[in-house]
């Protein structure tokens, strides 16, 4: 088992023909992906990478039926991607692109919500499932199929994460990068939930980083609601204070926000704290008893 | 994106918000206001950082003379002016804002911004406007009050009427404090802000609500619709490292350490300064090469590492996901060739092809170690920091 994709995921991918479009979808065709088409408008009906392209997200759900796209259009184009996802039906749409404008981020969440669809980032790597099915851009070779299931805001800590975990051979379910935007799809609290449902999944790492309370929110959660083992690293600790404008910003958020807030409140919530961007693997090895 | 106080006032009154008459001056007081000062009028004085606790700091003042004046442009232009906000550096002064004096009523607090927890648009009011808003806030959460906004939707004639009556205004005020509410809040959707603040906004004696000052960010995402505003970006208020690597597009923020960093991934980034200061260094800066490290980065990278003067290691720690390590060795080796370093550089590097990368580390014959781990790097770059 995993969560959110396997084998029989059908995926589509947004801005196919691109450059970043065709090297990632490449790549998860090479690893398995069950890549079933892509979208670029203005060249429907075209073959590209042995895949039809489609003039639209609709078009290319009728005629493949696919579950998930992933999005690799420019920031100014992005978020129009999503809702033209979100109003297709597509269930789980993951959004590799950086740098959407918040304000229409806000739009889309408003939109995906009603529709029920599931944003994975944007400004993320992506999520992969082990041996079945990757969608994003993640380096394939250091994952190994296991029982870790890994979400994380920063794409270069998931890789470390992903790393120490095949290290100690331990492995990982389904590992999912939420992205750090202040605006983003679905957060810690959605993924810890459906990796405490996932048999297959034994213990979950959680990456975080300073700014917002989603750690704040995520170790209310765990605290309540989650039995497995629960091992969480919050990049930030040294950083310094920003230069920042004004007084609005500390007014809303009072004092959490820091890595120390963050840290606090998840052992509070009985989460061990690797220390270390290194000692991920090993507080895991502790937390599972080994 | 920060706009100086002088740049968003401007904005402000193209959106028929009041703000006090003024001039902006960059050398010498004009001689419409030299006449007036000389008949004592008073005028206030301020100095345009792109940071707040101006006042506290002597970056504003009201002054009725053209002794007093003269003083302050002499001593305030062309200085850096250092503020709770901005320690330790400061941020120069190049203009000065010159404002009519106006009699004052009230001071209130007003922002405007967007609220992650509930993902919709957030208006802040307070009676106590005025810098110890913060601690305001803290000692007495009743004192702030709030309206959330959908995105599409607007401030409701109820919400406004909430706010108003909050904050105590009066019947005769209560149009005009509706139409800067509404006026403001339409400058936040079309400039795509991500902070408004105008604190003090006043009432005046004569019943009129004005923004005696204001702070803007714009959205970084969202610059690429506003570019007049995006070109008006004062630089000078940005450390000048940061600002030769905002062009080379890289993320730069310049720290007061010995150990330069340069890494792949904003959160990997931060967690080697936590690892570094773990083992007992400091950092030098934050840096973050993007995805993509190519030699060419890699290489304007260490150009911005090496001009900060207190750098006596570099520690590069870069995860090789698409970018093969085996690249990234020859674009680190190419680089160091083509900007001449002296000091030792740490390298470790991880994932892709990482033992043809590190063979190519070691056969270079350059001062470069080579770590196995993560926390190996740190220490090796931490022992090079203090020998």
């Amino acid at each position: 088992m995993s969560i959110l994709i396997n084998k029989n995921t059908k995926v589509i991918c947004q801005g196919f023909t691109g450059r970043q479009g065709t090297f990632h979808s490449e790549q998860s065709i090479q690893y398995g992906t069950k890549l079933v088409g892509g979208i670029t408008p203005g060249k429907g009906g075209q073959i590209h990478l042995g895949l039809p392209v489609f003039n639209s997200v609709e078009e290319a759900k009728k005629e493949t039926d696919a579950d998930a796209t992933v999005i690799y259009v420019p920031p100014k184009f992005a978020a129009n991607s999503i809702l033209e996802a979100s109003n297709a039906g597509i269930e789980i749409i993951v959004c590799i692109t950086e740098g959407i404008p918040i304000l229409e981020m806000l739009e889309v969440k408003k939109t995906i919500k009603e529709n029920k669809s599931i944003l994975i980032g944007p400004n993320c790597p992506g999520i992969i499932t082990p041996d079945e099915c990757k969608i994003g851009i993640m380096p394939a070779n250091i994952h190994k199929r296991g029982k870790i299931g890994i979400i994380s805001k920063s794409g270069t800590l998931t890789y470390e994460a992903v790393h120490q975990t095949t290290s100690i051979g331990y492995g990982q379910s389904t590992c999912i990068g939420i992205g750090g935007d202040p605006i983003k799809g679905i957060n810690f609290i959605e993924c810890l939930s459906m990796f405490e449902k996932d048999p297959e999944t034994e213990g979950i790492i959680l990456v975080g980083e300073i700014g917002g309370t989603d750690e704040e929110l995520a170790a209310e959660y765990i605290k309540n609601k989650i039995k497995k083992p629960v091992v969480a690293y919050i990049a930030g600790v040294t950083a310094p204070a920003g230069k920042r404008m004004g007084h609005a910003g500390a007014i809303i958020s009072g004092n959490s926000g820091t890595a120390i807030s963050k840290i606090d409140a998840l052992e509070k919530a009985g989460v061990l704290i690797a220390h270390s961007p290194a000692q991920m693997g090993d507080a895991m090895r502790e937390a599972l008893g080994n | 994106m920060n706009l100086h106080e002088y740049q968003s006032k401007k904005l402000l009154k193209s959106y028929q918000i009041d703000i006090p008459n003024g001039q902006i001056i960059s050398s010498q007081i004009p001689d419409s206001i030299k006449l007036h000062l000389k008949k004592n009028t008073a005028f206030v004085f301020k100095s345009q950082i792109h940071a707040g606790g101006r006042g506290k700091s002597g970056g504003v003042e009201l002054i009725n003379n053209l002794k007093d004046a003269e003083d302050f442009i002499s001593n305030q232009l062309g200085s850096k002016l250092k503020t709770y906000q901005n320690l330790p550096h400061g941020q120069p002064v190049n203009k000065i804002l010159v404002e009519e004096k106006i009699a004052i009523e009230r001071e209130l607090y007003f922002s405007i911004l967007i609220d992650r927890q509930t993902e919709s648009i957030i208006i802040l009011c307070s009676t106590e406007g005025g810098t110890e808003i913060e601690d305001t806030a803290k000692k007495n959460e009743n004192l702030i009050f709030k309206e959330y906004i959908s995105v599409g939707e607007f401030p409701t004639e109820q919400q406004i009427n909430n706010l108003s009556k909050k904050l105590k205004i009066s019947i005769e005020t209560y149009l005009e404090f509706k139409n800067f509410l509404q006026n403001a809040f339409k400058l936040f959707l079309e400039k795509d802000l991500s902070l408004m603040e105008v604190n003090p906004l006043i009432i005046s004696k004569n019943n009129k609500i004005v923004a005696l000052d204001c702070k803007i960010s714009l959205d970084d995402n969202a610059l690429f619709k506003h570019e007049t505003l995006r070109d008006s970006f004062d630089w000078s208020q940005v450390d000048e490292k940061e600002a030769e690597a905002h062009r080379a597009g890289l993320n730069y923020i310049a720290l007061e350490g010995t150990i330069g960093c340069m890494v792949n991934g904003a959160g990997l980034a931060m967690a080697t300064m936590d690892l570094i200061k773990h083992s007992g260094g400091l950092p030098a800066n934050f840096l973050d090469v993007g995805g993509g490290a190519s030699a060419e980065t890699v290489s304007k990278a260490f150009k911005i590492l090496l001009s900060d003067k207190n750098v006596r290691v570099v520690l590069v720690n870069i995860f090789g996901g698409i970018m093969r390590c085996d690249l990234i060795a020859d674009g680190i080796v190419s680089a160091i060739k083509d900007v001449g370093i002296k000091i030792p550089i740490v390298v470790r590097l991880e994932g892709t092809n990482v033992e043809i990368g590190k063979k190519i580390l070691d056969q270079s014959k350059l001062n470069i170690t080579s770590a196995d781990s993560l926390s190996d790097a740190a220490k090796q770059a931490v022992l090079f920091s203090k020998a």
